[in-house]
């Protein structure tokens, strides 16, 4: 097996740039959502579509990404 | 173009699919989450997680000397091995393991440069078989520290300006804005940095692909950003895992003699009573 259909692509989530990979292994399509700085791993989906992936993997994402505040800095 | 310090630690995609089945070789995939070794790994790749396994679960620190001797038996390792590194999130958690087993002395462990992502998007061959490796007794002669640096010397060199201080994380973790990455749960009661410290993001040492940059090109990032070596370095980040990963790269790209990991990092300093904190850019 090898993971195919590899693709990278970054939109913006509730205000966050975020990077959204997607690939099939097998039979089971996978997507995850990384913030775009630093990189790290917000949600992660899979399903049996690419489609049915990245839209569970955008909502998780999405969801998380409005709980994060941002805390104005003094000028 | 100058070369990295210590080449031997790296080794690519190409070496890892010709040897990952070598006998004096252990490949392990390092996740913070474990499901992606379950998706499919290099083939005959053990799995460690990062929460479970490359962490004290009860209180906060790195592996005993018993959990870890017990980490390296059951997955097949022995002192001669050579342990190929890598893994999800940027091979942030396979640098972690890798700076914990030089804590604990193992001579021949290497990261995978690109880690996971890369090995994916290459369309290499992948598993979800889980190996059995047969068991070895592993021996470490304990830990040793000196890489590693805790809260009262940071706390002393910071007080004395006797250390180059390399924050790791984002900017907007940097300045304050924000209490944890984007989408990740607050950790920590204060948003800002350690006075001092230059914000140099773990990902600035990294080309598209996630490989390392060329020595050069990371010597200027690093000088650039008033990161010499003159003085010893302390790396930190949120948790010490990113700052594992630039603790990679300042002592065995760069070959920097003092370089230290805080593995405490901003979720220890942010959460300290009284402690000094610089918040903006």
């Amino acid at each position: 097996m090898k993971a195919e259909h590899y693709a990278v692509r970054e939109l913006e989530l509730s205000g966050w740039p975020v990077r959204i990979t997607s690939y099939r292994i097998g039979e089971t399509w996978y997507a995850k959502a990384d913030n775009v700085s630093p990189g790290a791993n917000i949600a992660r989906a899979k399903a049996a579509s690419l489609e049915q992936a990245t839209e569970r993997v955008m909502e998780k994402a999405g969801e998380r990404l409005a709980a994060t505040r941002r805390i104005p800095l003094a000028d | 173009m100058a070369e990295y310090a210590h080449p031997e630690v790296l080794v690519s995609t190409d070496w890892v699919s010709q040897h990952a089945g070598d006998a004096d070789v252990r490949v392990v995939e390092v996740d913070v989450n474990t499901g992606s070794y379950e998706e499919g790994h290099v083939p005959r790749a053990v799995g460690w997680s990062w929460d479970t396994q490359l962490c004290d679960t009860v209180r906060r620190d790195i592996l005993s000397l018993d959990a870890f001797e017990e980490l390296m038996s059951s997955s097949g390792i022995g002192a001669d091995t050579t342990v190929i590194l890598y893994g999800d999130n940027n091979n942030w958690f396979a640098a972690w393991a890798f700076w914990q087993m030089k804590i604990y002395g193992h001579a021949d462990v290497r990261l995978m440069n690109g880690g996971r992502a890369k090995w994916l998007a290459e369309g290499r061959e992948v598993s979800v078989d889980e190996p059995s490796p047969v068991r070895t007794s592993y021996s470490s002669a304990g830990p040793d520290e000196s890489i590693r640096t805790l809260l009262p010397d940071v706390m002393d060199a910071v007080n004395a300006e006797a250390v180059e201080l390399v924050d790791v994380r984002s900017p907007a973790e940097f300045s304050g804005e924000i209490l944890s990455p984007a989408g990740l749960p607050e950790t920590c009661q204060r948003g800002g940095h350690i006075p001092g410290a230059s914000n140099i993001p773990w990902g600035k040492a990294c080309a598209d692909d996630g490989t390392f940059k060329s020595a050069d090109e990371l010597r200027k990032l690093y000088r650039d950003a008033g990161i010499t070596g003159r003085r010893p370095v302390i790396a930190y980040c949120r948790i010490g895992e990113r700052s594992s990963h630039s603790w990679f790269v300042l002592k065995y790209l760069l070959g920097l003699d003092s370089v230290t990991n805080y593995d405490g990092s901003w979720t220890e300093w942010g959460n300290l009573v009284g402690a000094p904190v610089e918040r903006g850019a």
